[in-house]
């Protein structure tokens, strides 16, 4: 594979393949020199579209780790800020040599034009409502050094599908590696054709914890009260809020994951996120060894 | 602008499909038809063996964009496309800037369709001021005017206040015009990417419901009947659409509407490319959708084809989808499509596809002097084309000033050898004149 | 992202798991007594040149290398009473070659608990060829701490060396041409022990170039 842009592009081995080098490179963390030397030479341009200080520092320090020179071009402050087409600026890229260019963008799609005007490899790092491949691939990594195994495992996904890009690519590789995704919202957050999707769908999270191993909980802006998506924070956090309460209604053993931002009172209250059972900090380690991965097996060879 | 030339006898042409004979085409009008006609001296002889002689084709959605937006289209190059593609006559689309809301406009897109001379330019007017959708624009000083406009719409935007929309369809009954509206639930479809549904959801691109358009054409049948006017549907894209037509035809409406190529034949997958050539308003929809509109032509629900070729700059569409500009060209592919959707799939007759693409669209024009038959007396405008001659689409290689057309790479099964206006050739050989 | 499976000999050997006669075209240079025998030479040698071997760390170089330094420790654990600290070092990241061929899956890593610092760290690999692979080995020590001695042990030694590299313990030294590959099967990768000489495997065009001896089609023992 060339690219990485949907996290439905990668079949099972690949995808296992991911996750496998993964938790090989999740060793350099802890060691004294924590860079590999194989992208030595390699030159991966970070092009940020949208601010992402967190997702732009994991790929920046998984690439450093890796040796390869890294370039941030933030939207801002650059000649995109100024009008210049997302093509024009892929061809400056190319002119300049970079191997792969990580994208953030806040179109759907973005990452695929970009893949069709440059010849290095293209990373998708969340388009849009489309997808964020590398999000999905650090969350079943989390869930398989949590709990050991990806195939069987009962995923719930909470919160506003509609608009999120992280639920989208889950449901694809989490499917793709043998565990059953449930989709939990009110129905105004849900896609009009979720039915056709690969996974179950709930509106009652009560019913659905207490047979779930991981509850991935989603952030809900507020302005999708103002859009009438739901009446009032107070009403959406009161049935889909992850509490201490509900929590307690979950397995022993059952997480709760969040791909952060969160938005605590919202769909998260802090007893939640601050319990052991969260790994919000967790993901976000795994996040840079993960993206290593992903780099490697994007650059590492002919 | 063509040169003018002495009579034309074309010789074994097939009207409508049929039987091969010969036109005499004489200071613009036909002036014989027969077998083994005698050529008189200084007459050009054309040879149309095996090809189909059709009454010159009327576009009643056209985007010229002239004045405003030169470097997409002008009446000139968009007119010369009209002519390559078999077309006589366009109704020029009122989206330009400035707006066609006033006589004076209008005047000038009519003018310059003159001058340039490869078709007949009908401006088509602005419904409302700046095409704002609050107050009426002056339709009648428009339809007074030397362009004598007939055809009013706000095409692009929806004339979605229910009182506005009855007052312009009762406003036009006094020069008896008619409204053509585009159908579209401006709240429904705020930011909408393309058609809602698998594909859509799968792309995280916002979805534009089919309901947003069956809605307001429900709507504005309802209100043509109550007020008695005509009102006319531009690019139907849905099944339902198709449907709602049909049941508003049959309860005695005096309702028209017109489909696209690209509706008859694309559908929404294209869009897994995020290829921007692929963005129309209205959306590509269904395979559903497509049969239906396929049939509702057939059937003449739907009454007529209308290209809506809406030329952009590549830099309008060599972008993120979300910002790309919406719209294809197709006047140079209109009869191919049709041809491969309509005639090879044995839905219409070729004399149906006149139908369609000439006498209806003129008759809802109001276009006295086109859509006419290829009979003796008529005016002279004709359209020779090889049904067996497939060729490959090339936007490059399109007449027209801009090369946005969803076609390319497709494999169109005929090709315009000649059109005629008023007895002149536009295009002789296959070539533009 | 193609990457080649590691169930697969990464050094690019022909590999026949299944059959333990020698496949057609190749005879066996070593059976599986032979190299055990290699092996209890090798940890007695181990023994001898490290004074009682209590500062040795054993890193198996994968796939081969890995069982071969499990069996190794066993065989110097069974001489001295003592625990002999054994990992694997995956070389996979600092080969000089990863360009010219697909991204390749990792072998693991396992440092033993303590660390290499101040230990006689012994390298063990199956085939030591043009010396890539124990260049990359030698590279990756030196980001996972500072070993007080580093050696190396191989099953196979078939000559033809690029880097200025030798071996300090040696189970069979094995005269070949660049014409041949040399395969090591094992038990715990193969099914069976065995070393196999056999021609090397055509290259597409049919003949060996001398500059080539780096791609995988004729590579064999080292990287």
């Amino acid at each position: 594979m060339r690219h990485l842009l949907s996290a439905g592009d990668l079949d099972r081995d690949e995808a296992t393949l991911i996750l496998d080098t993964a938790a090989e490179l999740a060793q350099v963390g802890d060691r004294a020199v924590k860079k590999l030397p194989t992208l030595r030479g390699r030159t991966v341009v970070n092009l940020f579209y949208e601010d992402s200080t967190r997702t732009r520092t994991s790929f920046e320090l998984a690439a450093k780790r890796l040796s390869a020179d890294v370039i941030n071009f933030s939207a801002k402050g650059s000649s995109v800020s100024k009008g210049e087409s997302l093509k024009d600026t892929a061809l400056t890229l190319q002119a300049m040599g970079a191997d792969g260019v990580v994208i953030r963008h806040s179109a759907s799609g973005a990452a695929h034009r970009l893949a069709g005007w440059v010849d290095g490899s293209v990373l998708n790092a969340g388009d849009g409502t489309h997808e964020h491949p590398t999000q999905a691939l650090l969350d079943a990594f989390t869930m398989r050094s949590r709990l050991g195994r990806l195939e069987g495992l009962r995923v719930a996904v909470v919160g506003d599908i509609l608009h999120s890009r992280v639920a989208r690519s889950n449901v694809l590789l989490l499917t793709t590696l043998g565990a059953h995704v449930t989709l939990v919202a009110p129905p105004t957050l849900l896609p009009v054709s979720v039915g056709t999707w690969p996974c179950e769908v709930s509106y009652d999270l009560d019913e659905v914890l207490p047979k779930t191993d991981v509850v991935m909980m989603l952030r809900v802006q507020a302005e999708r009260m103002r859009d009438s998506f739901f009446p009032s924070v107070r009403e959406y956090s009161r049935n889909y809020g992850l509490d201490g309460e509900r929590l307690e209604r979950m397995p022993s053993d059952a997480i709760v994951m969040h791909p952060g931002p969160m938005v605590r009172g919202m769909e998260i209250s802090a007893e939640v996120a601050d319990s052991p059972r969260c790994t919000v900090t967790e993901q976000v380690a795994n996040g840079v060894s993960l993206r290593m991965a992903v780099l490697y097996l994007l650059l590492g060879g002919s | 602008m063509p040169e003018n030339h002495g009579p034309y006898l074309i010789r074994g042409a097939r009207p409508f499909g049929g039987d091969p004979v010969d036109l005499l085409l004489d200071e613009g009008r036909v002036a014989a038809i027969g077998p083994d006609l005698e050529a008189p001296e200084g007459t050009e002889v054309v040879d149309a063996t095996g090809l189909i002689a059709l009454p010159g084709l009327v576009d009643l959605h056209t985007h010229l964009r002239e004045p405003g937006r030169e470097d997409a289209e002008t009446v000139l190059s968009g007119s010369r496309a009209a002519a390559m593609g078999g077309y006589t006559a366009v109704h020029a689309m009122a989206n330009t800037d400035p707006v066609a809301d006033t006589a004076g406009v209008v005047e000038q897109v009519w003018h310059l369709g003159r001058e340039a001379g490869y078709c007949d330019v009908r401006p088509v007017g602005a419904v409302t001021v700046g095409l704002k959708g609050e107050r009426l624009s002056e339709i009648g000083a428009m339809a007074d005017s030397a362009a004598g406009v007939r055809v009013f719409s706000d095409d692009g935007i929806c004339v979605s206040d229910a009182l506005l929309m009855r007052r312009a369809l009762e406003y036009v009954k006094a020069f008896d015009g008619v409204i053509a509206q585009h159908a579209q639930e401006p709240r429904l479809t705020e930011g909408a990417q393309m058609n809602e549904g698998c594909v859509s959801d799968r792309l995280g691109l916002p979805g534009w419901p089919a309901v947003a358009e069956e809605a307001i054409i429900a709507r504005d049948c309802l209100l043509a009947q109550h007020v008695g006017s005509r009102l006319h549907v531009c690019h139907v894209s849905t099944k339902g659409s198709v449907d709602i037509i049909r049941w508003a035809k049959e309860r005695g409406c005096d309702v028209t509407a017109e489909v696209t190529p690209h509706h008859l034949i694309l559908t929404e997958d294209l869009v897994e490319s995020y290829d921007p050539v692929y963005k129309v308003n209205p959306p590509l929809r269904t395979a559903e959708d497509v049969q239906a509109l396929r049939e509702g032509l057939a059937d003449g629900t739907i009454d007529i084809v209308a290209t809506d070729h809406a030329p952009h700059p590549v830099e309008a569409k060599e972008t993120e989808w979300s910002t790309a500009a919406m719209g294809m060209v197709g006047l140079e592919t209109a009869l191919g499509v049709v041809h491969k959707t309509m005639v090879e799939t044995g839905l219409l007759t070729w004399e149906q596809v006149a139908d369609r693409m000439s006498a209806a669209p003129a008759r809802i024009g109001r276009v006295s002097d086109h859509g006419r038959g290829l009979a003796v007396g008529e005016p002279a405008n004709v359209v020779l084309y090889d049904p067996a001659a497939p060729v490959e689409v090339d936007g490059a290689a399109l007449v027209g000033k801009s090369g946005n057309t969803p076609f390319r790479g497709m494999s169109l099964p005929g090709r315009i050898i000649a059109t005629f206006l008023r007895g002149a050739p536009t295009v002789l050989e296959g070539k533009i004149k | 992202m193609h990457a080649r499976k590691q169930t697969k000999d990464d050094n690019g050997t022909a590999v026949s798991a299944s059959s333990p006669e020698a496949p057609e075209g190749t005879r066996a240079v070593l059976d599986g007594n032979e190299i055990n025998r290699a092996l209890t030479r090798i940890a007695h040698e181990v023994l001898e040149r490290t004074k009682g071997g209590q500062d040795v760390t054993l890193l198996g170089i994968p796939s081969r290398g890995a069982p071969l330094a499990r069996r190794l420790a066993r065989r110097i654990e069974r001489v001295e009473e003592l625990d002999v600290p054994t990992g694997s070092l995956d070389i996979t990241m600092y080969r000089d070659d990863l360009r010219m061929a697909p991204a390749r899956a990792l072998g693991r890593t396992e440092i033993p608990a303590g660390g290499l610092d101040d230990r006689v760290v012994v390298l063990v690999d199956d085939v030591l060829f043009s010396g890539r692979t124990v260049r990359a080995a030698l590279d990756a020590l030196g980001d996972l701490g500072r070993p007080r001695a580093v050696q190396l042990a191989v099953l196979v030694d078939r000559g033809h060396r690029e880097l200025p590299i030798r071996a300090d313990y040696v189970g069979k030294n094995l005269p070949t041409s660049l014409r041949e590959s040399v395969t090591v099967q094992l038990e715990e990768t193969d099914g069976h022990d065995a070393v196999l000489l056999g021609p090397a495997r055509a290259s597409s065009t049919g003949t060996l170039r001398a500059g080539s001896r780096s791609l995988p089609e004729t590579t064999e023992g080292d990287a």
